[in-house]
């Protein structure tokens, strides 16, 4: 039982960072349809601008948190004008193939300028831990649960109260109708670029004092499992997102706690072969109709 | 009875024929050398898993990116045969067993998820080749990450450039019989396709494991070809790569994947000395062709198409 709770604690903090990250690419995926590979490269560059920062500019870690979400931001914005904005009107598969450029790209970049090598993270919050019986809860994971709980509080807030958010969920139904109702598509699709990429490299800095060490392709396997998170919560859907990471997350490290830690990858990706072909739509994702 | 010795197949064969001899010559005189050697066989084998996975991909349009997994099935079934039986018949029996070994797999995977579309399709063939790589590194008889070595080498011009062959006229000829043209109309319109009372299940498995057989094929040159198999070596990146090589020389185009799985290796053998900033002009090089032609460089036409202007009407667009 003691290892149980603990393994749910474990669990939920692995899993808000994977729902922090799973939120960036449903929202892409429900305002442009495109599945955005390079989003776990921009959480590995958020996770390099937060050690640049606590490192380099003696940061504490708010303002660490903040440089490289602003930083991911302005990078979430370019990556699409640059490349994702000219491919609007192309084929699925041409902009999924621009999306895997794009994260080959930032990948070999940062190696090209940082390295190959895995760094470890500098140690910005402390790691007392608290012991509640048996259950023992860091620092870090508080920290991590409670930046992910603040950041989402705030996503609803911007998607649901503003003016904004109200243009995104309006694209998201129907660009075209939207566009016809005056609002500006591009602008619109590009504030979704910066508030999910922000969120990225929030994850980013989180995994870093988490785990420990980043490196260039420490993106890939993440940036994966939170899509496997983001279907299985329904794709296009925030709640969904963060249900669904913080369910991948428990998965995770019940898989490893109790089973093979070397199935753990594999286990989630069964988990969301069987998901797609019993409901494809996601927990809370809508089902659509097809229309010929 | 079909005519087989067309004037068309004749010139046909007497190309195929002189470029193997061109080759071995060039090889046995020595201008071809061992270095020369391995981007042949890369070629070779690129060429077998881009036309393979064109067939799933470009014409019957189902977006797969686990052909990294079928190729790792026929490389370690075809090398822990030719393991045991160290001699050619052992070689090509392993081809045979880890072709279909990978087809049975690609036809238990298929069936649950060829009925997703699109991106979801992506992403299940993509945890499904993380899966088999999961299962590669813990297994025993696989030794793990560490991987098996030491695998007697058979693949050679000859057995290459034989499958590669066979990879092609199979495959092109199933293309142009009365399933391929099924297959095509369902990458064109699927209701439509089944509404026209195709099967589109059984086509799209079907196209899945032709394709899985002959990344399986390719995947036992591999493994004969390189001596040495890690799990790894086969992780979505591989998928990937050979996804690129499709694109690159259009979807739907036989001659596109063999034009572009030579260019690829020939820019990646020119670039060797600047590892460093390969990775970065290829990725640069990928999304630049997907801005400026996402039709790849032969869009849907074939090197025939080129000279039949006659013919031109009949071409499936």
């Amino acid at each position: 039982m003691d290892q149980f709770l603990q393994q749910v604690v474990n669990g939920i903090s692995l899993g808000s960072i994977y729902a922090l990250i799973a939120l960036g690419y449903t929202m892409v995926y429900g305002i442009i349809k495109l599945i955005n590979f390079a989003h776990g490269d921009v959480y590995m560059i958020g996770a390099f601008v937060g050690f640049a920062a606590i490192t380099y500019a003696k940061m504490s870690f708010l303002p660490a948190l903040l440089v490289a979400m602003i930083i991911c931001a302005i990078l979430g914005v370019i990556i699409e004008r640059v490349a994702y904005k000219p491919l609007r009107n192309s084929t699925r598969i041409a902009a999924l193939i621009t999306a895997i450029g794009v994260s080959l790209l930032l990948e070999y970049v940062m190696m090209f300028f940082v390295g190959a090598e895995v760094r470890s993270y500098p140690k910005v919050l402390s790691d007392t831990a608290y012991h509640l019986g048996s259950v023992v809860i860091n620092m870090q994971q508080l920290y991590i649960v409670l930046t992910a709980i603040a950041l989402m509080i705030l996503l609803q807030f911007i998607v649901h109260r503003t003016k904004t958010g109200k243009a995104m969920r309006a694209v998201s139904i129907d660009p075209d109708a939207a566009q016809l109702m005056g609002i500006k598509v591009d602008s619109t699709i590009s504030y979704t670029f910066a508030i999910g990429s922000a969120f990225a490299g929030a994850a980013g800095v989180l995994v870093g004092i988490y785990y420990n060490s980043i490196d260039p392709l420490m993106g890939i396997m993440p940036g994966l499992k939170a899509f496997v998170a983001a279907v299985f919560g329904g794709i296009g859907s925030i709640p969904g997102a963060m249900i669904g990471g913080l369910a991948i997350g428990t998965m995770e490290t019940f898989v490893s706690g109790y089973g093979n830690s070397m199935y753990r990858d594999a286990a989630v990706f069964l988990f969301l072969i069987i998901i797609l072909i019993i409901r494809p739509s996601g927990l809370l994702g809508k089902n659509t109709r097809e229309k010929v | 009875m079909m005519k087989v010795l067309t004037k068309n197949n004749l010139l046909i064969l007497g190309v195929i024929l002189l470029t193997f001899a061109i080759v071995q010559v060039l090889m046995s005189v020595g201008v071809i050398t061992s270095f020369h050697e391995i981007t042949i066989a890369t070629i070779c084998i690129n060429i077998i898993l881009a036309v393979s996975l064109n067939l799933v991909t470009g014409f019957t349009g189902q977006f797969s990116l686990g052909h990294a997994g079928f190729m790792s099935i026929g490389a370690y079934v075809c090398a822990l045969i030719v393991m045991r039986y160290n001699s050619v018949e052992g070689f090509l029996l392993g081809t045979l067993a880890g072709a279909l070994a990978a087809t049975i797999v690609g036809i238990l995977i298929g069936i649950p998820t060829l009925r997703l579309k699109g991106d979801y399709l992506a992403i299940a063939t993509l945890g499904m080749a993380e899966i088999i790589r999961v299962v590669f590194l813990n297994l025993e008889i696989t030794n793990g990450a560490a991987g098996l070595s030491g695998i007697p080498r058979y693949t050679n011009w000859f057995w290459m450039y034989l499958f590669v062959v066979l990879t092609i006229v199979l495959i092109n000829n199933f293309i142009r019989s009365s399933y391929g043209r099924a297959c095509i109309s369902i990458r064109e319109d699927e209701i439509a396709a089944e509404s026209m009372g195709i099967n589109t299940t059984k086509y799209k498995v079907m196209a899945f494991a032709i394709g899985s057989f002959f990344a399986g094929v390719a995947g036992a040159l591999f493994a004969s070809y390189f001596y040495f198999l890690k799990p790894n070596t086969f992780g979505f990146l591989k998928s990937i790569d050979i996804l690129v090589i499709v694109v690159l020389g259009g979807m739907g185009s036989i001659t596109g994947s063999v034009v572009a799985a030579i260019l690829l290796a020939l820019i990646s053998t020119f670039l060797q000395s600047f590892t460093e900033i390969r990775m970065i002009l290829y990725a640069v090089l990928l999304v630049a062709i997907m801005i400026f032609r996402p039709q790849g460089l032969m869009g849907t036409k074939e090197i025939t198409d080129l000279f039949q202007f006659r013919k031109k009407n009949e071409r499936i667009e």
